[in-house]
C-alpha cells in the first residue's frame, strides 16, 4: 500500500470538493478563444489596390514548402489579359490544406508578399476533395471569421522576419 | 403458495432491461463525476445534460465495424464475449431487490429466484466469467490480447480468493447461504446491518470486488494509459462494447452484494420503499467506486500481487477465523 495513507486519504477530499467547483472547460463551438495575431492559419493571396494580383508565379512558395502542398502553374501576362502586375501570373494556384504543415515557408519565400497566412483554422470538410484551395478561394475573403486576440497586447510591433531581412 | 414460473420469468425480463439502462446511465454517471472530480463537464452535448450519451454511444457501437483477427480462432473468440455478458447478466437474479408483494391475485417474491446456495451461485458465475475473459484473450492469437488475458486471470483468480473468504464472516452470522435469508436478518435500521460487526469484511470484501470488477486502482486488466488494452485488444465494435457491458454490470452486482450482504439490502430507516432504498445504497456504492477512480493512481503489478496475497488473503481469513470463534463462542 501506499507509504502514507493519511495523505492518499486527504485525496479524497480534494476530489469531493472538486465536484461542487465550477469546470474550467470552455465550450468550444459557443466559445472561441481568440487566437494570437500571428497565428499560422488559412492561407489568403493579396491583390494591389489597382486589382492586380500580386502572385507572378514564380513558384517560389511551392519550392519552399515541405509539405508539398502547393501547386502553380504560371502563365503570360498578355496586354488584353493583365492578371498580376509582373511578367507573369499563377494560372493555377492550388493548396491542399490536408497536407499543409501551416510552417509559414511560403509566405518568407514570396518575394511580393503576395501569399500570407491567416487566422482560420476551422478548416474541417467532409470530402478530402474539398481540402484543395483554389486561386478564387485563396483571393476572396474568408466566409467564417476567427476571433482574434488584440494585436496592440499581443504582436510586436514588426515582424520578426521583416525586421531581419 | 408460490409464485407461477411466468411470473419469474417477466421478473428476469424486467431485471435485465432494467440492469442495462442501469449500466448504460453508470457509464454517463462515471464519465460525468469523473469530468466534474477533474474541473470539466463531461459528456454535455447528447441531449439535454448529456442524457442521451448512452445511446449514442450504442448507435456508435453497433455501427461500427467488427474486425475480426484473420489468425482468431472462430467459435472461442465469438462466444467470449458472450459468457461474460451472461454470466454477469445471471448473477443479479439471486439478488433481493424487494420484500415481495402481492399483486392482483399472484405472490410476487423481490428477487428472480430464491437459490438457497445463491451465494454461491454468485461466485460461480463470477468465475464462469473470467473464461470469457481467458478465452477472448486467447483466441484473438495476438501476444498483446494473451498477455493481458494471462495478467487479467492472474489479478482476478487471487482476488477471487479473498473475496470469498470475505463473505464467510456474513454467512457465519447469517447462518445461511441464501441472499433473501441474509437481508431478512438484517431487517431494521443500520445496527442490524452486517457492517458494524463485518466491517474489515466489509472492507476486503470492497477491495476483492474493486479488483474483480477490475476498476481504478486494480484496473491493471486495463491500464488504458500505460498497458494495450489487454484481452480485448483484438475486439472493436460491440463485440468490444459486450465485455465492456461485462465489466460495468459486474461491478454493479459487486455493489448490489455489498449492498445485500453488508448495508441491509432493501430494508431502509424508514418507509417500506424496498426497491428504493436499494437503489439509493447502489447509487452511492457505484459512485463511491468511481470516486476512488478519480482519486487513487493504478498500482504497479508487484504491488497489486502483493496486497491481494499478503495483506488481504490473511485479513479475510482471520475475519473469517474470529467471526466463526466469536459466533460459536455466543
Amino acid at each position: 500500500m501506499s507509504p502514507q495513507p493519511f495523505e492518499s486519504l486527504k485525496g479524497f477530499g480534494v476530489t469531493f470538493r472538486q465536484i461542487f467547483k465550477k469546470p474550467i472547460t470552455q465550450e468550444y463551438p459557443e466559445y472561441k478563444r481568440p487566437v494570437y495575431p500571428r497565428f499560422r492559419g488559412r492561407h489568403r493571396l493579396w491583390r494591389h489596390h489597382n486589382g492586380l494580383e500580386k502572385c507572378v508565379g514564380c513558384s517560389l512558395c511551392a519550392a519552399a514548402c515541405p509539405a508539398d502542398c502547393i501547386r502553380v502553374v504560371a502563365a503570360e501576362n498578355t496586354p488584353d489579359n493583365r492578371v498580376s502586375a509582373g511578367e507573369r501570373y499563377a494560372r493555377i494556384y492550388e493548396i491542399n490544406l490536408s497536407r499543409c504543415i501551416f510552417c509559414g515557408y511560403c509566405e518568407l519565400a514570396c518575394p511580393f508578399d503576395a501569399i500570407t497566412l491567416g487566422n482560420e483554422f476551422e478548416l474541417s470538410e467532409y470530402a478530402r476533395d474539398d481540402q484543395i484551395y483554389t486561386k478564387d478561394m485563396l483571393l476572396a475573403e474568408p466566409i467564417k471569421k476567427v476571433p482574434v486576440a488584440d494585436p496592440d497586447l499581443y504582436d510586436t510591433p514588426i515582424p520578426y522576419y521583416q525586421a531581419h531581412s | 403458495m408460490t409464485e407461477p414460473w411466468w411470473i419469474s420469468l417477466i421478473k428476469a425480463f424486467l431485471i435485465i432491461n432494467l440492469v442495462m439502462v442501469a449500466f448504460a446511465y453508470t457509464t454517463l454517471l462515471e464519465r460525468k463525476l469523473l469530468g466534474r472530480m477533474q474541473g470539466r463537464f463531461g459528456p454535455n452535448r447528447a441531449g439535454p445534460y448529456g442524457l442521451l450519451q448512452p445511446i449514442a454511444d450504442l448507435i456508435k457501437l453497433v455501427r461500427k465495424e467488427a474486425f475480426y483477427p484473420a489468425q482468431a480462432l472462430d467459435l472461442p473468440y465469438i462466444l467470449a464475449p458472450i459468457v461474460s455478458m451472461f454470466t454477469a447478466l445471471a448473477a443479479f437474479s439471486v439478488i433481493p431487490f424487494g420484500a415481495g408483494w402481492h399483486i392482483w391475485r399472484y405472490p410476487v417474491t423481490g428477487e428472480v429466484v430464491n437459490v438457497p446456495i445463491s451465494l454461491i451461485l454468485i461466485f460461480a458465475l463470477g468465475s464462469i466469467g473470467i473464461y470469457g475473459f481467458i478465452v477472448g484473450g486467447w483466441a484473438s492469437e495476438s501476444k498483446y490480447s494473451l498477455l493481458g488475458s494471462m495478467r487479467t486471470c492472474a489479478q482476478l483468480v487471487s482476488y477471487e480468493v479473498s473475496l470469498a473468504l470475505s463473505v464467510l464472516g456474513v454467512v457465519l452470522m447469517a447462518g445461511s447461504l441464501s441472499l433473501v435469508d441474509i437481508v431478512g436478518q438484517q431487517h431494521g435500521w443500520f445496527f442490524h446491518w452486517y457492517f458494524i460487526p463485518q466491517f474489515v469484511g466489509l472492507l476486503c470484501f470492497f477491495f476483492g470486488g474493486i479488483a474483480e470488477s477490475s476498476r481504478a486502482p486494480f484496473d491493471l486488466p486495463e491500464a488504458d494509459t500505460e498497458l494495450v488494452a489487454g484481452y480485448h485488444t483484438e475486439y472493436s465494435g460491440m463485440r468490444w462494447g459486450l465485455f465492456q457491458t461485462a465489466e460495468y454490470i459486474n461491478m454493479i452486482t459487486l455493489s448490489a452484494l455489498t449492498v445485500t450482504l453488508f448495508f441491509g439490502g432493501w430494508h431502509g430507516p424508514w418507509a417500506p420503499l424496498g426497491p428504493l432504498w436499494f437503489l439509493i445504497k447502489l447509487f452511492l456504492l457505484v459512485s463511491t467506486f468511481i470516486w476512488l477512480k478519480a482519486t487513487l493512481p493504478r498500482l504497479r503489478y508487484d504491488q497489486l500481487m502483493r496486497f491481494g496475497w499478503k495483506v488481504l488473503l490473511p485479513v479475510a481469513t482471520i475475519n473469517a477465523v474470529v467471526t466463526a470463534a466469536l459466533v460459536v463462542a455466543l
